[in-house]
């Protein structure tokens, strides 16, 4: 049987994404450029006996994706950089308290009201240092149509998985261009179920750490009670202030995804074996780096990429060993340079780290990026 | 035979952390006798708050409890409430939390008419953080932020309420405990959002500063204030200048309900499926 072949948009593609995951509860507010999930989710949940709500802001969506998700739901919520700037404070929340949920932003100018139709891709930071305090990040920067589909999925895999927000993080220009997409079968693509509780209702704490660094999560209404809070909290999810408790479940929460980089850290290698220079790029940056060093190769010049799929956690790892490998590090980015502040940091002084930063609404073009990789000696 | 409030009660989770003479303990032990009186199932009903003094209510409570952010309680209840709407949920929260930061959240599940209870203490001030002035403190009195007098106007967070369209208002006090649970028990039984006011005091940081001698003098005021709406009727518009309003003041029965209407979404999508 041949496959399911559409012309989508990433942000269609990333709606349908999420309901092949599984979900069945949306919360949202309009914003350029990510209005369109919430309109594909809201015509499609109720289909499936699902939930959508438009709620009165962004918070108000934050919070009714969290609430949905103790109460057993999995769950989406879509903005862009003004909504991800006002979901903050209870994206901690979520940190802390441990609850699984999506956040699919898309990547528009800013700060501020910015431009909201001109594609950017400044929120990388955002989706590590945006809300306060130490906490688990992950995030995830899709190229493609495809892509977008399939990493939504993988966002609430690792949600579940590692009980914890996970943000997808697609500029303008992925969320908005039309692609080929071929849709997976039911079952092709994994899907992470939610770790529940073995243990009756009567011994049930909500982060017993005896189940190990992911304790299982009970939901509202299934029978269990128990108590959550943005507090720092003891295992069975009272708040407490105790030196000694409150350190080691802060280093818990962290460690969920730092010792779990392999698993989570995805990349692609482009023509990087016998490479002198390293184009970094992520996002539809990539698209114009991938064709300045096909260019670069035909002029002779040993080029190669390396594309981030997942930002966060930072593939510190990989970039170090090409540090040591490659004579110089190319970044494009449409932003004054936030990822090069990562490579700079895992380059280590070892290799000079060239970026190209445009803020202007326009994308970055294969001819920038070939006059950076020339630079390179 | 004496009430039994342990049952309600988490084991080892007292003494609360309110003051000596502050009226949220009065709140609470009104809830439970509500929740009993309706036979709730602890674990298929959900008690959410905010932050504040009020919004600690929860973790006492044996039920399945969320303690949410500042102002967030409704939202998040919403949430909870949409993902599982058999569930009973009940909000419960202070005047800051629930119309200064919560404002906007606090309207929109009154204008939506979801199924949920909400139970606002409102003491006139923020007392966890010190005794600011909310936006229920009457113009012209004390707080740490207002030390020449409370310029600003406050709200009427019943007539708010109802402007912004909840089904069910009533308002009761701290010092009249035996109305509490039975505001609180009509609230739950209604079918849509109910929103239940008890006035309330707090003696460390908003009665010190307004010449409040004693906790005893702010009960009486409660007492004095308090009309009952029947009583009311009788009452002309001099006699009640400066009395507040108690007992069910709105009720609203032809409203759909929020989690209804979108079951009936559910079936017009299927349908056009």
């Amino acid at each position: 049987m041949s496959k399911k072949v559409a012309f989508l948009q990433g942000n269609e593609a990333a709606a349908h994404g999420a309901l092949y995951a599984g979900c069945d509860f949306f919360g949202g507010y309009p914003i350029t450029p990510s209005t369109e999930v919430a309109e594909v989710m809201s015509i499609e949940l109720p289909k499936i006996g699902g939930k959508f709500i438009q709620m009165e802001d962004e918070i108000g969506a934050m919070a009714a994706i969290l609430g949905a998700s103790l109460a057993g739901a999995k769950v989406l919520t879509s903005t862009s950089g003004p909504g991800l700037s006002l979901k903050q404070e209870l994206i901690g929340y979520g940190c802390i308290a441990e609850i699984p949920c999506v956040i699919y932003n898309v990547m528009r100018g800013g700060p501020s009201t910015g431009m909201p139709t001109g594609p950017s891709q400044s929120d990388v930071m955002c989706a590590k240092w945006g809300t306060h305090g130490d906490h688990p990040a992950i995030c995830l920067t899709p190229a493609s149509v495809q892509e977008t589909y399939e990493e939504v999925i993988r966002a609430f895999n690792l949600s579940e998985k590692y009980r914890t927000p996970v943000m997808v993080m697609p500029d303008e220009i992925v969320a908005h261009m039309r692609e080929r997409i071929v849709f997976p079968e039911q079952g092709e693509i994994e899907v992470v179920p939610r770790k529940s509780p073995t243990v009756p209702p009567e011994q049930y704490k909500p982060y017993d750490t005896s189940f190990g660094d992911v304790p299982p999560l009970a939901s509202f209404g299934s029978g269990y009670k128990f108590h959550v809070t943005g507090l720092n909290k003891m295992q069975d999810g009272f708040p407490t202030t105790k030196a000694d408790i409150v350190q080691a479940e802060e280093e818990r929460q962290v460690r969920k995804v730092d010792a779990n980089v392999d698993d989570i850290v995805t990349f692609e290698e482009y023509l990087l074996e016998d490479a002198d220079v390293v184009v970094v790029a992520y996002g539809s940056t990539s698209r114009s780096a991938r064709y300045a060093v096909n260019i670069a190769r035909e002029q002779g010049v040993k080029a190669g990429m390396f594309r981030i799929k997942t930002f966060w956690p930072f593939p510190d790892k990989q970039i170090k060993a090409l540090a040591s490998k490659v004579k110089g590090i190319v970044i494009p980015e449409m932003n004054l340079g936030m990822c090069s502040l990562e490579l700079e940091r895992c380059a280590q002084g070892k290799v000079p780290v060239l970026g190209i930063f445009r803020v202007d609404g326009e994308p970055i073009n294969p001819d920038q990026i070939l006059e950076k990789i020339k630079e390179v000696k | 035979m004496a009430f039994d409030y342990d049952k309600w009660i988490r084991p080892g989770k007292l003494p609360h952390i309110w003051c000596p003479g502050c009226g949220h303990g009065i709140v609470m032990k009104g809830l439970i006798r509500a929740m009993e009186t309706l036979k709730l199932k602890k674990e298929e009903t959900a008690v959410v708050s905010g932050i504040g003094c009020a919004s600690r209510l929860p973790g006492y409570i044996d039920c399945c409890t969320l303690h949410t952010a500042h102002g967030r309680a409704a939202a998040f209840a919403t949430g909870v409430k949409m993902a599982k709407p058999e569930m009973n949920v009940i909000l419960v929260g202070g005047d800051g939390d629930g119309t200064a930061i919560g404002g906007n959240h606090f309207i929109h599940a009154c204008r939506r008419n979801i199924d949920m209870t909400y139970i606002i203490m409102n003491n006139y001030i923020y007392g966890m953080t010190g005794g600011q002035f909310s936006p229920c403190t009457p113009t012209g009195h004390k707080a740490s932020t207002t030390p020449y007098g409370n310029p600003d106007p406050g709200f009427d967070i019943a007539k708010l309420a109802i402007g912004a369209g909840a089904t069910f208002v009533a308002r009761g006090t701290a010092f009249h405990a035996n109305q509490i649970d039975k505001l609180i028990v009509e609230a739950i039984q209604h079918k849509g959002f109910s929103v239940v006011e008890i006035l309330d005091d707090c003696p460390t940081t908003y009665g010190r500063r307004n010449k409040y001698k004693s906790v005893i003098e702010m009960m009486n005021r409660l007492k004095e204030v308090a009309v009952p709406v029947k009583a009311a009727e009788k009452m002309t518009a001099e006699q009640l200048q400066g009395k507040v309003l108690t007992g069910v003041l709105y009720k609203e029965e032809s409203k759909p309900e929020y989690t209804a209407e979108y079951a009936k979404v559910i079936e017009r999508a299927k349908a056009a499926k």
